[in-house]
């Protein structure tokens, strides 16, 4: 073996780990570093505070609202998506053109920049003019404000969250049916076995990897929750739509509070650490609990 | 495969069957035929539904988008405007440099694109076909950089891309996307499955290595490539953090942010502008799912969970 030929693997992965180091990796810790500072960004002297940061978030009002807004978002988004996708997916599971059909409309939405679903969102969840409040009166309830008042906010939010992200669900749920072999059926039709039956001991099991992959990717999706909060309620009405990222955002790019923003950063970084880790370990573990 | 309502219908047809044959229980089958095609019926009715609940909102956008600003306000809706305003499109274009932004979005969409192309076949295939020291440890980082969302360090990423005076510029945007780990893992699964005998056979022939990647490699992947370029340009058409925090002014931004700030723009929504704008966003990537939607639905359900 020539020198060339040993050193040939590695001049073709080069490219793609120095672009993950410099733009993935070591950002990783950088904010960790940066998160035990007092830094503005603008001035040239980082001063070191150790746990500070940490210790202020952990006092500040805000953001244990925010912890508890994103909190509350996620685990509203995440049960309501994979809860539905799965009824959806039952339902829909079928072959022929209008299924495919019903499949490929209720996925669109997943395409569509998520810049497009808040702007239209917030037009049909205008107060005054919007389409929903049109057709909720037409079945006979009053004027919500969805949007601009902190009892509906976040959970205005949620509808869009889960919109856009039920037609995904269901073609990955879809996908997972489809992969559980056809005799486990007709056995379990041989025997006589009840619909429910059917489902709860045969289908659920053997389902159980695709809903730990969606649940997972749902929450660590959900926590990073941004474009709809900067577009359709900026964090508020009172701060009741203000979650991580956004704070995050906000600490870094308006206040340039760079050293508190970073620590708020690790918080989440430690948050989509653990659900990637869990997410590994079933992973490995192709849980099916037989 | 049988889903709840379809085991219901075999049974019903055996009632039907069994009734018919015994001459009994005639009226019951006949009752519970009626009960399939009305289930049946019921069933093609909330599939509509279903269907209305993710179509409406964008025909609502559409039709928005042609009309005045005081029709966007009459109750009950005018579905199909009768004089559709085609100049919403033409003012909503005007609120702000939209060629710019325009070519800014191709520009760094498609630069990404092939930045992506040239990092990730090398890689993949040099995970998927060689034995080298270390090599796990390299696979490694590249499985961690799949699970790390740009969300989550944009703030150290933005530090990093000032000092390199990067911000505002087509480069600063393009280069922390130029390779892709979920590219490099798709593509190794495919390489993975070509058989040996083939690579052995080219090389027998005494071509080059990089001459067996792009001759015989490359075009048996190329679904494969298809589907990853359908799902690298979707994500970065649409995408609005990684541009709105990486830019300061208007010379790199890209046609999201262009879109987004129409609001901010007029002051007072007018919702009429502001959802033709919207359609200039989404035609696009509408017109491309039209065209290929099994191979897009492919590209991001079926590959991401297997």
């Amino acid at each position: 073996m020539t020198v060339w030929e040993k050193l040939r693997p590695y001049s073709m992965v080069a490219p793609s780990i120095i672009i993950f180091s410099l733009f993935f990796i070591y950002p990783i810790f950088y904010m960790i570093y940066l998160s035990m500072f007092d830094w503005n960004f603008v001035s040239p002297t980082k001063t070191f505070v150790g746990l500070q940061n940490f210790k202020d978030l952990l006092l500040d009002a805000d953001f244990r609202k925010v912890m508890s807004n994103t909190t509350i978002y996620t685990l509203l988004t995440v049960t309501l998506t994979t809860g539905l996708a799965l009824l959806l997916a039952l339902w829909l599971n079928r072959k022929g053109v209008f299924h495919a059909f019903v499949q490929g409309a209720i996925f669109s939405p997943h395409i569509i920049s998520l810049v497009s679903i808040s702007l239209l969102w917030s037009w049909l969840m205008d107060p005054e003019y919007g389409l929903l409040n049109w057709v909720i009166g037409l079945v006979g309830f009053g004027k919500l404000q969805w949007l601009s008042h902190p009892s509906t906010s976040l959970v205005s939010l949620v509808i869009v969250a889960v919109w856009k992200g039920l037609g995904y669900n269901t073609l990955v749920f879809i996908a997972g049916l489809q992969s559980i072999p056809k005799d486990i059926y007709e056995a379990a039709a041989l025997d006589e076995s009840k619909p429910w039956t059917t489902f709860m001991k045969l289908m659920l099991p053997m389902l159980s990897p695709t809903i730990f992959f969606l649940v997972i990717i749902n929450m660590i999706g959900s926590f990073q929750v941004f474009e709809t909060i900067a577009i359709m309620t900026q964090g508020g009405p009172i701060n009741s739509t203000n979650t991580l990222v956004y704070y995050i955002y906000e600490y870094g790019f308006r206040f340039f509070k760079i050293g508190y923003a970073s620590a708020a950063g690790v918080i989440l970084l430690c948050i989509v650490g653990v659900l990637t880790i869990i997410y590994f370990k079933l992973l490995s573990k192709r849980v099916h609990y037989r | 495969m049988k889903t709840v309502n379809e085991t219901a219908g075999v049974t019903a047809n055996r009632a039907i069957i069994g009734g018919s044959t015994a001459g009994i229980h005639h009226k019951r089958a006949v009752w519970k035929s009626a009960a399939a095609y009305l289930l049946r019926a019921a069933n093609i009715l909330s599939l509509l539904v279903l269907v209305l609940i993710f179509a409406l909102p964008f025909v609502w956008m559409i039709s928005t988008s042609l009309k005045t600003m005081p029709e966007t306000m009459i109750f009950p809706p005018e579905w199909i405007p009768s004089n559709p305003v085609w100049q919403n499109y033409i003012d909503a274009w005007n609120t702000g440099p939209f060629m710019k932004y325009f070519t800014n979005s191709v520009i760094i969409a498609v630069g990404i694109l092939i930045l992506q192309m040239a990092t990730i076949i090398p890689a993949a295939y040099a995970f998927a076909r060689y034995q080298f020291a270390g090599s796990k440890l390299l696979f490694g980082i590249v499985m961690v950089t799949l699970m790390i969302p740009a969300q989550l360090i944009f703030l150290p990423v933005y530090l990093e891309l000032s000092a390199w005076k990067l911000l505002n510029t087509h480069l600063g945007l393009i280069l922390p996307f130029a390779s892709s780990a979920f590219g490099i893992f798709l593509l190794r699964q495919a390489f993975m499955q070509i058989s040996e005998e083939l690579v052995e056979a080219a090389r027998l022939d005494h071509a080059k290595e990089w001459k067996i990647i792009a001759k015989v490699m490359v075009p048996l992947v190329k679904p494969v490539l298809v589907t990853f370029t359908l799902f690298s340009f979707i994500a970065h058409w649409n995408d609005y953090f990684w541009p709105l925090v990486m830019t300061t002014n208007e010379t790199a931004r890209t046609l999201p942010l262009g879109i987004a700030k129409i609001r901010e723009v007029e002051g007072v929504a007018t919702w009429n502008i502001l959802m033709a704008g919207n359609l200039i966003l989404v035609a696009p990537i509408l017109v491309v799912f039209f065209f290929s939607q099994r191979q897009i639905i492919r590209a991001f359900v079926y590959n991401g969970v297997k």
